[in-house]
């Protein structure tokens, strides 16, 4: 099971995180924090696997990181996961962000964090992987955000016809 | 009111912030723009504001004030409030707060909406963070949505079942039926989430295991979907660098793990495929490596054959020649789970993971050296131990403790000699000494006096090893210590194993001065070398200058050592009569039960009692293995030695003859005097028994009559016996002493000798004053043990001070009753 999803950046900023099991606020700040402390002390060369820290459980759990230029995607995962499967999960992950947002940088995260964790949740539930199928993940993202765009839309509408109507009124209250 | 302002803003403007005071002051205005606007109850601009708040949550600000407004989110009609409602709940509620139920019966509703998006929203939030009473209400409408046809709720709803089966374990039985065409889809996802739900399935209940062995006839299904993924060709939607969708082949092969752990049909059933696998699958990328990496596991786990198993464990092998560190990791934590179940295969690889000790990454080192404890074994001692020395020299200094403490377990364990195990101690004294563990000076000392033969030359070294450097405590008390009790060694230099060295005694005592002054001594090495300056008094011969240190300590400022010092000093002042015998030689220590630094060593049942066992017995070049065989081992000594547990206040003979009165003990029980003398000699190992915390009085009386054993010039000795459990063999025997003449006895001192058959342990009196007339008595307690049942004898002396005058008497039991030695 997966215990949490990181990202943050070469200087700790948390730029997304989700917590599958629950802690408090605080504690999540702690294990941001302390997360971010284990991971940057890593050379460039060594391998992608780290023993969780004392607020994430410990020896049980790992912490499977990838580095991809100023920003650290990290999961937090236990025993029950496989390593090099989770690695490969990562690098699905910024790959379907990649196709997303069209050459994804970080900035890209930083503003549309909402978007962010909806391609998550399409691809882990609960803890648990559930869809790895990139082409999948992407055909039902957009077609939800087709769906906002459609109640945006209509929102607009309404609110211009509101706006239009209320000045008819008043022009024919003036005149 | 102006329409709050978008999350772009908000972001772009935090991020304009300089200060983590400036910015905390904008989100503060910001916290109290979205509190009025939702005070408002205003529609439009509410989900734009939790999505502010969630922005907020996630930079570390409280945001629990938007909690209800994510439920009259979720309540709305349209599907982007619904979203980020949903969003908000995942992120801002759990369980705790009893919020949560209110959105139960939205969530029903919702999972039995017309649009599949939404449905799939309900299920992810449901999955994430329903509660047991979430869970148990609408397990009933996940069921249904689970036999849909629709494969994208199929597999939301497959993980959300499995949520469910965590939280509310009983509800299991409820999925069965649905999972039965589970594995017949064709849509990936689905198949990966429903392999999911079965490995959680089998893993929670042991009945559902069987269940899913016979009758559903899994394993059969899991290898064909398996086999397909290997044998079809090029899927664009499914590849991964050139392999057919690997997760779901990792989640096979783990289900396929679980299912024929422990049970010969499927195991057997699942060969073929393993090895296909295992041989087919191509190792360039990281890909190939982890499914490579599960089926090994897989492999280890279940009853395959033996060709198969050699199969995985080359694999690891190969991967651990592999240059990405990651694979080596993996490879690493797989070899230290199978090394106890595999010990020779493993053997096979041991260079390879020796060097990887010498690899730069921290945690493939951490590995490699746990490995490489657990491959040591009698033959490879001495290759290895060089190597891990050298790693001692050159790894962190977070390893360093467990590593000094990994090389002396090992080293007690197969040590080939007894000078090669002090050689390795010494030398890792020399390079870690700082980091050895506090308990392992005791055990080191302990180790030390144990092997008697060695003591010159362990001195000498010790010696040398001070005079370089005396910055390393452990090794300072050890060497300190050492020199004290055998500083006579040292000098008279004799040593047949090495170049003796011309030590003189005021060198000796130059430095052992030098550690009492020297900054880098901590106080309890300063205690150390005061109490061996003056155990020197009795070894050495000039008294004055050892008198003169003592004295100057009188007045020092650490209370420990002021307290020493003034002893001391009281020694040579008021008791110079015994001094010799309160500072002769240390008799032999035993080795209590549970000493040792803890196992960094995975190790499993059969191991660890094995360890236990080693420990029990001391490290000496002769196996103790039989009470008898040590019996003959000890050779030309017929009167067998006494082991008192303390240092009894003895007549006065000097300490440092001790070695030639056991030269005095005459050959056969005569009635020539024989003093009982502690001498160094290792314990056999059923006086253990004593050690562990059994009654030494059983309850199981044994009827055995008590006797008189002397009776002479009005002190009365009576022994009473017991029999000890659980060793039949041993007869524990308490002596009373009592006095009826009118004057007290004082400095008594009860000694006992039996013949060469037996052993006898003598353990410490009640006091050493017999009251007068009959006031009460001294207690003593003797333990013989008499393997061959042989007629119980014994000679005992007893001296003692009655009147001011010593008194000194012997006698010989030999009345002692057939019940106590049949």
């Amino acid at each position: 099971m997966i215990k949490a999803i990181l990202i943050f950046n070469n200087h700790g900023k948390p730029r997304m995180s989700k917590f599958y099991e629950h802690y408090t606020e605080d504690t999540e700040q702690q294990i941001i924090r302390e997360t971010f402390h284990l991971v940057s002390k890593r050379d460039e060369n060594v391998c992608n696997f780290l023993e969780g820290g004392l607020l994430i459980g410990g020896s049980e759990n790992k912490l499977i990181y990838r580095h991809y230029a100023t920003l650290y995607f990290v999961f937090c995962v236990d025993s029950s996961e496989s390593e090099l499967g989770i690695l490969d999960l990562i690098q699905v992950f910024v790959e379907t962000l990649d196709k997303c947002f069209e050459n994804v940088c970080e900035l890209d995260l930083i503003f549309h964090l909402d978007k962010v964790h909806n391609i998550l949740a399409e691809m882990v539930m609960g803890g648990m992987v559930l869809e790895t199928n990139m082409s999948e993940i992407i055909t039902q993202v957009e077609a939800q955000g087709k769906m906002e765009k459609s109640e945006t839309l209509t929102l607009l509408f309404i609110c211009q016809s509101m706006r239009q109507s209320q000045a008819s009124r008043f022009s024919s209250k003036i005149s | 009111m102006p329409a709050p302002i978008r999350l772009r803003e908000l972001i772009r403007t935090i991020r304009t912030a300089r200060t983590q005071a400036e910015e905390r002051e904008m989100i503060q205005k910001e916290c109290a723009a979205i509190r009025s606007s939702f005070r408002e109850e205003d529609n439009t601009y509410r989900c734009r504001n939790v999505a502010k708040l969630l922005y907020m949550h996630m930079l570390g600000y409280p945001a629990h004030f938007g909690q209800l407004e994510c439920l009259k989110l979720i309540a709305s009609q349209k599907f982007t409030d619904k979203r980020i409602g949903y969003l908000g709940a995942m992120l801002l509620l759990d369980e705790r707060q009893d919020v949560h139920l209110l959105m139960t019966n939205c969530i029903k509703n919702d999972l039995n909406h017309s649009t599949q998006y939404v449905q799939g929203l309900a299920l992810c939030t449901l999955g994430c963070m329903g509660s047991s009473e979430m869970c148990r209400d609408l397990a009933g409408e996940v069921e249904k949505l689970l036999k849909t046809s629709n494969s994208y709720l199929r597999k939301k709803a497959a993980l959300c079942a499995v949520h469910v089966i965590r939280k509310v374990p009983e509800l299991m039985e409820m999925f069965l039926p649905a999972t039965k065409n589970l594995l017949s889809e064709k849509n990936h996802g689905v198949l990966h989430t429903s392999v999911v739900l079965l490995t959680e399935m089998c893993e929670r209940s042991p009945d559902m295991l069987s269940h899913f062995r016979k009758n559903e006839k899994l394993v059969p299904q899991l290898v064909r979907i398996l086999k397909n993924l290997i044998m079809s060709g090029y899927s664009p939607e499914h590849d991964v660098s050139g392999i057919s969708d690997p997760f779901l082949q990792v989640r096979i092969l783990r289900l396929l793990r679980i299912l024929g752990k422990g049970d010969d049909d499927s195991s057997e059933a699942m060969n073929d495929i393993l090895a296909q696998v295992a041989t087919n699958t191509e190792t360039s990328k990281n890909v190939g490596n982890a499914i490579l990496y599960e089926t090994v596991l897989t492999i280890m786990d279940i009853k395959s054959e033996s060709g198969l198993r050699v199969l995985a464990i080359n694999i690891l092998g190969r991967f651990l020649l592999n240059n990405d560190k990651n694979i080596r990791y993996v490879a690493l934590t797989s070899l230290l789970k199978t090394v106890q179940t595999d010990h020779n295969a493993v053997q096979r690889h041991r260079s390879t993971i020796v060097d990887c000790l010498k690899d730069l990454d921290v945690s493939i080192k951490r590995r490699a050296m746990e490995l490489s404890f657990a491959l040591v074994n009698g033959n490879n001692i001495r290759g290895m131990m060089k190597e891990l020395l050298y790693f001692l020299d050159s790894c962190d200094p977070d390893f360093k403790a467990d590593c000094a403490s990994g090389i002396f377990l090992a080293a007690e364990k197969y040590a080939p000699s007894k000078r090669w195990h002090i050689d390795t101690i010494m030398r890792v004294l020399t390079t870690a000494g700082s980091y050895v563990r506090d308990d392992s000076v005791p055990n080191l000392i302990q180790l030390i006096t144990n092997s008697v033969e060695m003591h010159a030359y362990t001195v000498q070294r010790l010696y040398k090893a001070l005079l370089d450097d005396i910055s390393q405590q452990p090794l300072v008390q050890v060497a300190s210590w050492c020199i004290g009790e055998y500083g006579d060694l040292l000098v008279s230099g004799q040593c047949e194993e090495e170049e003796p060295i011309q030590v003189s005694e005021d060198e000796v005592l130059d430095v052992l001065e030098g550690l009492l002054v020297s900054n880098l001594s901590t106080p309890v090495t300063r205690g150390y070398s005061l109490t061996a300056i003056m155990k020197l008094s009795t070894r050495f011969s000039s008294l004055n200058r050892i008198k003169k240190v003592v004295s100057i300590y009188g007045s020092s400022i650490d209370v420990e050592l002021q307290q020493r010092a003034v002893e001391y000093n009281a020694l040579f002042k008021k008791y110079d009569h015994m001094r010799p015998a309160l500072l002769e030689r240390m008799p032999i220590m035993e080795k209590t039960a549970t000493n040792g630094p803890s196992e960094t060593v995975q190790t499993n049942g059969e191991t660890d009692s094995t360890i236990l066992d080693t420990k029990h017995l001391p490290s000496i070049s002769q196996p103790a293995s039989q009470a008898n065989d040590l019996l003959d081992l000890l050779g030309g000594n017929d009167v067998v030695p006494i082991i008192q547990t303390t240092v009894p206040t003895k007549p006065a003979s000097a300490g440092g003859e001790l070695l030639d009165l056991l030269g005095d003990l005459s050959l056969t029980g005569g009635p020539t005097p024989t003093p009982a003398s502690s001498v160094p000699m290792s314990q056999p190992p059923f006086l253990l028994d004593g050690l562990t915390s059994q009654p030494l009085f059983n309850d199981i009386a044994a009827v055995i009559p008590p006797m008189t054993a002397y009776n002479k010039n009005g002190l009365i000795i009576e022994f009473t016996f017991e029999r000890s459990n659980p060793n039949p063999n041993i007869a524990v025997i308490t002596i009373h002493a009592t006095n009826s003449t009118e004057a007290d006895m004082t400095e008594f001192v009860f000694q006992a000798a039996v013949p060469k058959t037996f052993q006898l342990q003598l353990l410490s009196p009640s006091s050493n004053v017999v009251p007068a007339f009959n006031q009460g008595s001294v207690t003593q307690v003797i333990r013989v043990l008499n393997p061959q049942k042989q007629q119980l004898r014994m000679r005992i002396k007893l001296t003692y001070t009655h009147k001011g005058s010593p008194v000194q008497d012997l006698a010989e039991v030999n009345n002692f009753p057939p019940q106590s030695w049949q």
